[in-house]
């Protein structure tokens, strides 16, 4: 039913332009780095691979913040916990691979030991193993989603005081994660990760499985996300978004379809903050900053709500303009970030994919 | 009441399937056995201190087609609200049928045991087409899993071609549902209540906003309705009411003022006074 239900996803020219962007990320890109000599002017420097696995970390995570808020009309402004808390759930595993090579050379984390802490916490046990943490960067985010989300969806708790309140929770765990005693280094976060799995972080081999890893969740996640608004399911939560109350009417609850959509984006969010945290090498609190948290919802506004493709080149262009910005004028930022937002909010409602279909229709009449 | 309960043999029902109590204890299934398919007894719901029902009864047959009139003001969004989960009662007993404790049941609970509503303003889903609009309503099981693996049968395919056959928008079974003209927005969202297969129709004003042709249709297919379905409908066109009323029932201060035939109601001077009149 699945496999049916698969080539009917996109059309020719999508899968085209998913195969190309895969042949981009998984051939052309690495080959480029890897096989280049780095004299040549076709050579892809590592602050470039780096980068661009950065910016697709951030478009899973306004992808995710679509599914949400395009298609269920559930704005988050929170999302970036769910972000921070996969990424925390994989340094644990990177902090614990440290080894005896940290600073202090035991075999605790380096922060511990300037706590004083003789041993480690209960809730690091486990943590050397990989396939546990790998559980952990979506069970973490997808319960805290779970159990927040079944209070707030069965209260029936929505609109700006549903994304009032994912604020007030991002800020409150920032707060949580800066104490040294939490047990998560403080505001230090983690850093100095040495390798994965065995390989190390430093080598341009593991830089690329990274990158590539990040490009090819990217597109698996998008498949899963369009099969699931192209299904009655995604039918039913954009009803619920446009009238609730006469989807309830209709005989449907919408409680599990908000929780589904809400758990499995907080989810997508923590496999996105633990392919980022590799590769940018550190994770503190501050990545769990309510300002984080918006920007990532303007990601998503930028490149259009209910597309999905949308977000994911939001992400990339505002990410992009953002490196360019903080290299050139680095005081403009927020003042460039700001206006975008203002000017897309009045003048394309739609974004950027709203603006290309304008374009579109207006030649073809 | 108890011996009431287990007289066997009360519309189909032979004698032994009714052992005792036996079938008061399924409360999932509408049981219309004893011909009442809407039961309301000293419902009372205030707001602030403004009591919107007081002490409001009635009773609709299973089969029946009840006009509710009144002003504005006296109750008769709050009563369908009540129905149908929206707003729990103060105090009161609500049931569907014999066995279904209204009170005690949501909204998407009371609409897959049979209670389909249409709201005063059309509701419809505005950025869906027309059949899928359908598609939504029609009833089949609305869990999220099936809803995630759904495919559509070509048995629910004939009947939401039916459906829109019926409601004459097979034409534009395509188009976005925000972009129809409000009648033909009452008439879509008429649709997706059949569609839903229910046994008690509430209809909250469903005739605004219509042309005379589509009154008249619309009088019509209410009418063919009754018998199989129950209907209750809220309606301010006296013309209307009058052209499909059985049994009019008028509302005012949150109960019931009269309640008879159309003749009956119209010469009772009090809703002169209060309604009619005016």
């Amino acid at each position: 039913m699945i496999i049916e239900r698969l080539p009917q996803l996109y059309g020719t020219k999508g899968w085209l332009v998913i195969a190309a962007f895969l042949a981009l990320v998984c051939v052309l890109m690495p080959a480029l780095y890897l096989a280049v000599p780095e004299d040549s002017p076709f050579h892809v420097p590592a602050w470039l691979i780096t980068l661009l696995g950065k910016i697709m970390c951030y478009a899973l995570v306004a992808l995710a913040m679509d599914l949400v808020w395009g298609y269920a009309g559930i704005l988050s402004l929170g999302h970036g916990l769910f972000f921070s808390l996969g990424g925390y759930a994989l340094g644990m595993y990177l902090m614990r691979m440290i080894g005896r090579e940290g600073e202090s050379g035991s075999d605790l984390p380096d922060f511990m030991v300037f706590l004083d802490w003789k041993e480690l916490p209960w809730y690091w046990a486990g943590t050397d193993q990989f396939w546990y943490c790998a559980l952990l960067i979506v069970l973490a985010p997808g319960l805290l989603a779970l159990v927040f989300g079944y209070f707030a969806f069965r209260s029936r708790i929505k609109g700006v005081y549903f994304s009032i309140i994912t604020q007030a929770l991002t800020f409150a765990a920032m707060l949580l994660f800066f104490r040294n005693d939490t047990g998560f280094g403080g505001n230090n976060g983690f850093t100095d990760f040495k390798r994965i799995l065995g390989f190390s972080l430093a080598d341009p081999a593991t830089k690329t499985a990274l990158f590539i890893a990040s490009g090819v969740t990217l597109i698996l996640a998008l498949l899963l996300c369009r099969y699931i608004v192209t299904s009655k399911l995604g039918r039913v939560l954009t009803a619920i978004r446009d009238a609730e109350s006469r989807v309830r009417f209709c005989g449907y609850n919408p409680v599990p379809y908000k929780l589904f959509a809400w758990t499995l984006s907080a989810m997508l969010c923590g496999i996105a903050g633990a392919l980022y945290v590799p590769q940018v090498g550190i994770i503190n609190p501050s990545e769990m900053s309510p300002a984080n948290s918006i920007e990532i919802a303007i990601w998503t506004a930028v490149g259009g709500r209910g597309t999905l493709v949308g977000p994911i080149l939001g992400a990339a262009l505002v990410n992009g303009a953002k490196s360019w910005f903080t290299v050139a004028l680095p005081e403009y930022w927020l003042y460039f970030l700001g206006l975008l937002f203002v000017l897309v909010t009045l003048f394309l409602p739609q974004g950027v994919m709203g603006l290309a279909q304008r374009m579109r229709s207006k030649r073809n009449t | 009441m108890k011996a009431d309960l287990i007289t066997p043999g009360v519309d189909g029902i032979d004698g032994s399937e009714v052992t005792g109590l036996a079938h008061v204890a399924t409360p999932e299934t509408l049981d219309l056995s004893h011909g009442t398919v809407l039961y309301l007894d000293a419902i009372t719901v205030s707001f602030d201190g403004f009591r919107a029902l007081n002490e409001l009864s009635l009773t609709v047959d299973a089969g029946e087609l009840r006009c509710i009139i009144g002003p504005n003001g006296a109750g008769k969004t709050t009563l369908m609200d009540v129905i149908t989960g929206k707003t729990r009662p103060d105090s009161g007993t609500a049931y569907f049928g014999q066995t279904l404790d209204l009170t005690r049941l949501n909204e998407h609970e009371i609409a897959r045991t049979g209670i389909g509503r249409k709201f005063q303003k059309p509701t419809v889903f505005e950025q869906h087409t027309v059949f899928e609009n359908l598609e939504l309503a029609i009833k089949v099981d609305k869990g999220i899993w099936a809803s995630l693996f759904w495919r559509l049968g070509a048995e629910q395919k004939d009947r939401i071609a039916a459906t829109l056959e019926l409601i004459a928008l097979s034409a534009l079974a395509d188009r976005e549902a925000g972009t129809l003209s409000h009648g033909q927005k009452q008439w879509l969202e008429i649709g997706m209540l059949l569609a839903q297969e229910p046994k008690l129709l509430l209809l909250d004003e469903p005739v605004a906003g219509m042309t005379d042709a589509e009154r008249e249709r619309t009088a019509e297919l209410f009418t063919s309705l009754a018998g199989e379905h129950s209907l209750i409908v809220v309606e301010h066109d006296m013309e209307f009411v009058t052209s499909i009323a059985r049994k009019v029932t008028v509302l005012h201060e949150g109960r019931v003022l009269a309640e008879g035939t159309m003749e009956h109601v119209q010469s009772n001077e009090q809703v002169i006074e209060v309604y009619l009149g005016r």
